[in-house]
This record gives C-alpha cells, sequence and structure tokens, in this order.
C-alpha cells in the first residue's frame, strides 16, 4: 500500500489551492487509473451496476485483441510472402509487432495528449473514452502509412471529431472513423492502391518479380475475383488489408466477448450483416455482380466495422428499433458503395459515418412513432 | 467627412460585425474561392467594389424607390455592376477570371451585398453608405485571404503560386511530406472558417452565445 500512501501524500499539491493545482485532471486521471475511486453518488435515482466507463472500455480493448494479436501475425506473414521468404510463426509475429507498436503509440501519445490538455482546460476529469479510440485508430491503417499523418488523423479526430461536440459521449461521429477518413481524403495515395497494405512494399526493396499487393477488393472491384486468395483464406484473415481488419474469424472472437459481457448490441451486429448479405444478393440477382454475395462479409473492412465500429454506444441508435435500421441500412451501403462507386473498392467507413449522421433522426421518428401508439392505446381503452 | 462615427462604418465590419464570421453571410463563395490566393484576393476585390457602389447607388435612390419595388430595383443595380466587374476581369486578368468562373456572376446571389443594401444603405446617407460597403467587402475578403493563404500553403504548398514548401521534402522525392489533399476540398474550408470563429470569439468574449 506504499503506492496509496505516496499518492495520499501528493495529492494536496494537486488539489485546488495546491502548488499544482492546475493539473488537477491530470492527477485525478493517473489516481483513477490506479485506484478504484471511492466517490459514490448520494442522492437522486441512479443505476446500480458495477460497470463503468473504465470497466466498459476495458472489456472492447480485451475483445479487440483477438484482431490485434492476428493483425501482428499477418502483417509480418505478408512481408514475408512478398519477399519470398520463409520466417516462421514468432518471427512473422515479431516483425508484424515492431511495424505496428509505433502507430499504436503515436496514436495514444497524441489523442491522450490533447484529451489531457482539453480536460486540463475545461477542469474536467479526464475520459476513458479514448482507451478504445486509440486502439481502433491504428487496426484501421495501412501498416505502410507514415507515422506523422496517424498523429494529423489523431488529432483531427479528436480535436474536430469529439471535443468540439463537447468531448467523450457527445461526438456525432465515430473518433476512429473520422481519424481514418481524415487521413483517407488528405493522403489518398497512402490509404489506397496496391502497395500501401504490405510492410515495404511500396519501397519495393527485396519484392519478389510479379508480387501484387493488391487487396481482394481490389480484385473484387476489378473482375470480380478474390485473385490469389480463396474465401477460407479471407475468412482466417491471411490477406492484405488495414493491421486489424483481415481476420474475420478474429474479429467474431471479439464480438462474442463483446456480446457476452454485453457492451456491444447484438441487434446492431446481425443486422449490418443482414443488411450487407441482402445488398449482396440484390446484385447478384440483377446481374450486377457474378460473385457469391456472401463473399462480401469476409473480405476488406466489413466484419470489423460491423462489430467495432457500428456498434460504438454512443454513435449507434439508442433505441431498439433505431438499431435494426441504422444497422441494416450501414450494411446494405457499405456494398452499395462497393459494386456501384469504381472510385472506392471499400464503403464500410463511409457508410458507418453516413449513418452516424443519420441516426438522430432514425432514433427521433423510432420515439414519435412510440408515443403515437401508445397514446392510441390510451384512447382504446378510454 | 471621416468622423469617427463615419469610420465606424467602416472598420467595423473588419472584427466585430465581419460579414462571414459574425453575420455568417457569404459562406458559400468563401469555401469556393479559397483554394489559391490570388483568386481568393480578386473575389474580395470585386465583391468589395460590388458593395461599395451598390450600397452607394441605392442609398441615393432610396427616397425615390416605393418599397414594394425595392428588391427588384436593388437586383438590377447589383446585377449591372457585377456584369460590369467582370467585364473588367476579363479584360485585364482572364486567367483568374477563368479560375472564378461562374463565382464572379454569382456575387449577386452573395448575401452580404443584398444584405448591406437591404440593412445600411436604404436607412443611411450616401457615404456612410459608401464606407460601409467597402468595410464589409474588406471584411469579407480579409476572411478569404486566411482561409486561403492555409488552403493554399497545406493543399499545394505554394503561396501566390510560389513553391514554399521544398520539392525534395515530398515523398515522391524520396522525402516524408505530403500535401493535405483534403485542404482543395470545400468542407476542409469550413472547417477553417470554422476555427476563425473559434479563435475570434474566444477574445471577443461579448459575441459568445449564452
Amino acid at each position: 500500500m506504499a503506492a496509496r500512501k505516496f499518492v495520499d501524500k501528493i495529492k494536496p499539491t494537486f488539489s485546488k489551492g495546491g502548488k499544482l493545482g492546475f493539473l488537477e485532471s491530470t492527477f485525478d486521471a493517473f489516481e483513477t487509473f490506479l485506484f478504484v475511486p471511492n466517490t459514490t453518488t448520494v442522492r437522486g435515482a441512479h443505476i446500480r451496476d458495477c460497470n463503468d466507463m473504465k470497466r466498459t472500455m476495458s472489456m472492447v480493448i480485451i475483445a479487440l485483441l483477438p484482431a490485434l494479436f492476428f493483425g501482428f501475425y499477418n502483417v509480418g506473414y505478408q512481408h514475408s510472402l512478398s519477399i519470398g521468404v520463409e520466417q516462421g510463426f514468432w518471427a512473422d509475429f515479431w516483425f508484424g509487432f515492431l511495424k505496428v507498436l509505433p502507430i499504436i503509440v503515436v496514436s495514444y501519445v497524441v489523442g491522450l495528449g490533447i484529451e489531457f490538455a482539453v480536460a486540463q482546460m475545461r477542469g474536467h476529469e479526464v475520459n476513458e473514452g479514448f482507451l478504445v479510440t486509440g486502439l481502433l485508430i491504428p487496426m484501421v491503417m495501412p501498416v505502410d502509412v507514415p507515422l506523422w499523418m496517424v498523429a494529423l488523423g489523431t488529432a483531427f479526430a479528436v480535436i474536430f471529431g469529439k471535443e468540439v461536440f463537447g468531448g467523450t459521449g457527445m461526438n456525432v461521429f465515430n473518433p476512429a472513423l473520422m481519424a481514418r477518413a481524415f487521413v483517407f481524403f488528405a493522403y489518398t495515395p497512402q490509404m489506397s492502391g496496391a502497395s500501401v497494405w504490405i510492410a515495404g512494399l511500396g519501397k519495393g526493396e527485396g519484392v519478389v518479380d510479379g508480387f501484387s499487393g493488391a487487396t481482394c477488393l481490389d480484385y473484387l472491384a476489378k473482375d470480380g475475383t478474390l485473385g490469389n486468395f480463396s474465401p477460407c483464406d479471407a475468412f482466417l484473415g491471411f490477406i492484405p488489408g488495414s493491421i486489424g481488419e483481415t481476420s474475420t474469424l478474429a474479429i467474431l472472437i471479439g464480438a462474442a466477448i463483446l456480446l457476452f459481457v454485453g457492451v456491444a448490441s447484438w441487434r446492431t451486429m446481425v443486422s449490418v450483416f443482414v443488411g450487407g448479405l441482402a445488398m449482396g444478393y440484390f446484385f447478384e440477382l440483377l446481374g450486377v455482380t457474378a460473385y457469391p454475395a456472401w463473399w462480401h462479409l469476409v473480405i476488406g473492412g466489413f466484419a470489423f466495422g460491423a462489430v467495432f465500429m457500428a456498434t460504438d454506444p454512443v454513435t449507434s441508435s439508442q433505441t431498439n428499433a433505431g438499431k435494426y435500421i441504422v444497422g441494416f441500412m450501414t450494411g446494405a451501403i457499405a456494398i452499395m458503395i462497393r459494386v456501384i462507386n469504381p472510385a472506392y473498392p471499400e464503403g464500410m467507413m463511409l457508410s458507418i459515418l453516413f449513418m452516424n449522421a443519420l441516426t438522430p433522426l432514425i432514433d427521433y421518428f423510432v420515439v414519435e412513432r412510440n408515443i403515437k401508439r401508445r397514446q392510441n392505446r390510451v384512447k382504446l381503452a378510454k | 467627412m471621416f468622423s469617427a462615427k463615419n469610420m465606424k462604418y467602416l472598420t467595423g465590419p473588419f472584427s466585430a460585425n465581419n460579414p462571414v464570421i459574425v453575420q455568417i453571410l457569404g459562406i458559400c463563395s468563401a469555401l469556393a474561392v479559397t483554394v489559391q490566393l490570388k483568386p481568393a484576393i480578386v473575389m474580395g476585390l470585386s465583391v468589395m467594389v460590388v458593395t461599395a457602389f451598390s450600397n452607394l447607388v441605392m442609398s441615393l435612390l432610396r427616397n425615390g424607390i416605393p418599397s414594394r419595388i425595392r428588391i427588384i430595383v436593388q437586383l438590377v443595380v447589383i446585377a449591372a455592376l457585377v456584369i460590369v466587374v467582370d467585364q473588367i476581369l476579363k479584360a485585364f486578368v482572364y486567367e483568374v477570371s477563368k479560375q472564378l468562373s461562374v463565382y464572379v456572376g454569382l456575387i449577386i446571389t452573395n448575401c452580404i451585398v443584398m444584405g448591406r443594401v437591404e440593412a445600411f444603405a436604404l436607412g443611411n446617407k450616401p457615404w456612410p453608405a459608401f464606407l460601409d460597403g467597402i468595410g464589409n467587402g474588406l471584411g469579407y475578403g480579409m476572411i478569404l485571404v486566411i482561409v486561403a493563404f492555409f488552403r493554399e500553403l497545406f493543399g499545394s504548398g505554394s503561396l501566390f503560386g510560389f513553391r514554399i514548401i521544398p520539392e525534395s521534402w515530398y515523398l515522391a522525392e524520396g522525402g516524408f511530406y505530403s500535401n493535405c489533399g483534403l485542404m482543395l476540398f470545400p468542407p476542409m474550408a469550413l472547417i477553417i472558417v470554422g476555427c476563425i470563429i473559434w479563435i475570434h470569439r474566444s477574445i471577443n468574449k461579448d459575441l459568445q452565445e449564452k
């Protein structure tokens, strides 16, 4: 308990009136990070639940780990493939770890730095919301993205995606996707094409002749095949793509964790998949696409978006009926962009952001309809 | 002629009563013509000339126009001035005029011009109205120049077409830098205008809404 004693000893220095009183929020953030706060709500109705925000966010982090670890391995594996060398599991994993770690560090340092500064300026407590965002951002980036672009995208997402709306819990758009959207539109050559998804491919050193780093989505948009990959590869994740998005299996494990602890809504998740599948079959029936519709679900960022982005408790719908509608449309629009718009082989990011904007409206109509239905019931009873 | 009261008409729109960042008028063209500095400056000057002279003309005519048809008269005056400006631009700075394309013609729909005529010129003497027009045009042009400065510097790496960020910094040349493509899109201009409003209101606390 030496740490507890130490924290208690230096606490007055950081409290109001103390010498370093202006750092109160920062101190509070680290104290609650180390110890469970013993503050209790004293009055008013409140929900009794052991789940506070810190615990919720930790659960999401745990759910992200399978996809992240697979991402480490896949980064190394794809790199080995591109240079034509068999390296073994741990060597691949270690290579990927070293490639991805700087991106994670940059995202956390920049994002948390801004969060702390803003909380300090406003005199708020520092919120845990960025813990998840900070890990999501690296997972939706290509591995070869320059670090300063990650930093800029993170800063943009935290300032203009979150803090201008009032901080954690007030944002309209998913901050991690804001970061990706910013980097995607600002530095398109570094975020799309065939050479950014595999480490070292852009520089071209030691790459096997004729090796292509194109993703399944590129192939699908070009000639309606998955290239050299089988749907099974895509499901397991041995395909090029953003760091965390490739393995549908690892993402499904994460989804199981999220659903088991009750953090994410199964309604949103399921309806995104249903929406994507429905739109896929629609195009198949029309004859626009010749490949099986379910391919869409295992390639690109579809599963990742459905499980970790569309279910974001802040930007997703608050009503149950709304969750079905928003989920379905998210999936459907993503596939629509993939199939119809030649400029964007992937549509998940745009469709989630687009539905984020529409969510409050959908929620509004769901609530209004509910009120009307109940009023009718009262009228009938009279 | 240049009394303190008159000078206030001229300088007010620079900051406390700025047409773009306080009255939130003319946003549309501020997003459209600010990719580069040169067209932004030309656009600012054109709007200033149109606002100033439409204010002057309408203020001279203000007692002779029946209130019911005043809008159509204003439109005729503004449209005539816009055509004059357009022709002058085409004659002397043809390249810039081509870059500005329809936006010169669209000055006629710029809310600042009609807003100042309606709100100020119809109730004031010609000289203050003229000064008010100049002030508002300059206030508008000022914001355009600030926005265009950031957009051209970070979007194209140049100012007035001169390269500021060295060629060797770019990724294609083996460097690390890359132009921010988002700066060339109007959404980023809107965010820059938002930032200017943010900074402006944190300095002028009396402008903050409760």
